[in-house]
């Protein structure tokens, strides 16, 4: 039995920034990751990201995992980091299970920080599980991390963010992208990704669907079709794309088990992807000492991720007593961060979620 | 052969190659390599097939959330050959059924 002040659960943004902060305040950490790398999804962004200064703007996600890990050192708490290492239960006596590079152990933390983060949603259509059927977020790995053309022609399904910067990158890597297609009647992401697409000559058709994958053994084939206001086909519209990879960017839920094992009340509010853990102003959850940051919490961008963790951390290692004389204010000013990157029309999502949640900022 | 050459941002440095075996043919993939990242340069998109369906698998996720690309390797069955890496001479075989532990 490992005994520790604070357990966090994965380090992505959350986690590491979670860390950062609750060691700062003096509280040891001990970070589990089940990855063999930390940085979470960070490892995948080779984009400059949005936002502001304090988030790290204008750096290359694949970078920001340096900084938030360096700032994890030489402070008043130590923070221990585990890979290979994936939380199993979170047991009613307080006692967490983990496998730790292939051996069970047991932790007893005074409290918890989970930063799981999300997992990727898929579309029901006939072929979906034919092989090069997808997730954004598998594609990116493929490429970004291990080096790997996913296929040669893709067909981009969803035109938000994530849709229009896999686009982009995958056009990067030397893949053909044949078309971004999206269900909606206008584009979801940011209209600057957008147009560099547009500008390369890739069509993005919105008020389209995918109607199915076609192909023996794996995708040969996709068809698409545009769909009317009652988001039925217009069949005289049909297309057939070909395409070995259909990449599915249709957003992420919330990778929430172990809180619901953990009896943490939940509810589903669709505008934060799907089942979600309430949580005070302090980003505790309904079980004491069990905290929550990043997109467990509610899907968001890294960059209200890293403010979360800061948050979930500082708040923790108060509610442990590791207090310094800047806890209150720092908390504030997490609070007021968030508040601003919520803000404006591309927030109004997070917000009515959040609302929903009984969560007020 | 499906490894990115050219990249504005990135560089993937030339890495040891390491031999191992699908269904007992031998293929190559590269140090630092998932099992699912060297088959799918390989060519290898098909990782088994539903055990009752019998429609072909491939990963979804690429993370070892969706449990998609479940294979046998060294003789052990339901691995998420999409979080393990690839070491030399590893036995990597099709999965078609639920699997039987060792």
């Amino acid at each position: 039995m490992r005994d520790v002040p604070l357990l966090i659960i994965g380090a992505g943004p959350a986690g590491l920034s979670a860390a950062y902060r609750a060691a700062e305040a003096g509280c040891d950490v001990l970070l589990l990751e089940r990855a063999k790398k930390i940085g979470g999804q960070l490892v995948k962004q080779t984009h400059k990201f949005f936002g502001s200064e304090k988030q790290f703007a204008s750096t290359r996600g694949i970078h920001i995992v340096d900084i938030l890990a360096g700032r994890t050192k030489d402070l008043p708490g130590k923070v221990e980091i585990l890979t290979d290492a994936t939380v199993l239960g979170i047991y009613e006596d307080g006692v967490v299970t983990a496998d730790i590079a292939g051996t069970i152990e047991k932790i007893r933390p005074q409290a918890v920080i989970v930063a799981t983060g999300a997992y990727e949603r898929t579309l029901a259509f006939p072929g979906n599980d034919l092989p090069g059927v997808y997730g954004a977020g598998a594609v990116q790995t493929l490429m970004n991390e291990y080096g790997i053309k996913p296929g040669d022609q893709v067909l981009m399904v969803g035109a938000g963010n994530i849709g229009l910067i896999v686009s982009y990158q995958l056009m990067q890597a030397g893949v053909k992208v044949k078309a971004v297609i999206d269900a909606a009647d206008r584009i979801g992401g940011y209209l600057v990704h957008a147009s560099k697409i547009r500008r390369a000559g890739v069509p993005i058709l919105v008020r389209h669907t995918v109607e199915a994958a076609l192909g023996d053994s794996e995708v040969e084939q996709a068809v698409i079709v545009e769909i009317d206001d009652e988001w039925q086909p217009i069949k005289e519209t049909r297309q057939v794309l070909d395409v070995d990879v259909i990449c599915v960017a249709v957003g992420l839920s919330p990778l929430a088990d172990l809180l619901y094992q953990a009896g943490a009340k939940s509810f589903y509010i669709s505008p934060l992807g799907g089942h979600v853990p309430l949580r005070d102003q302090n980003m505790m959850t309904t079980l004491e000492n069990i905290y929550i940051a990043g997109d467990v919490a509610g899907i968001e961008e890294a960059s209200s991720a890293m403010v979360e963790g800061e948050l979930a951390g500082v708040a923790a290692a108060q509610k442990l007593g590791y207090e310094t004389p800047d806890t209150d204010q720092l908390k504030e000013s997490c609070l007021a961060e968030l508040r601003q990157l919520r803000a404006g029309p591309t927030g109004g999502k997070i917000r009515t979620g959040l609302a929903l949640a009984g969560v007020y900022s | 052969m499906n490894r990115i050459e050219h990249h504005p941002i990135l560089t993937f440095p030339e890495k040891r190659t390491l031999t191992f075996y699908f269904d007992g043919k031998a293929l190559s993939g590269k140090e630092g390599d998932t099992i699912a990242s060297a088959l799918h340069a390989a060519g290898v998109r098909v990782l088994g097939h539903h055990f009752k369906s019998h429609r072909p698998r491939g990963f979804y996720c690429a993370i070892g959330n969706c449990s998609s690309c479940l294979m046998v390797v060294n003789g052990v069955p339901n691995v998420r050959v999409c979080v393990e890496q690839l070491e030399e001479g590893m036995d990597v075989r099709s999965q078609n059924d639920k699997g039987v532990l060792p």
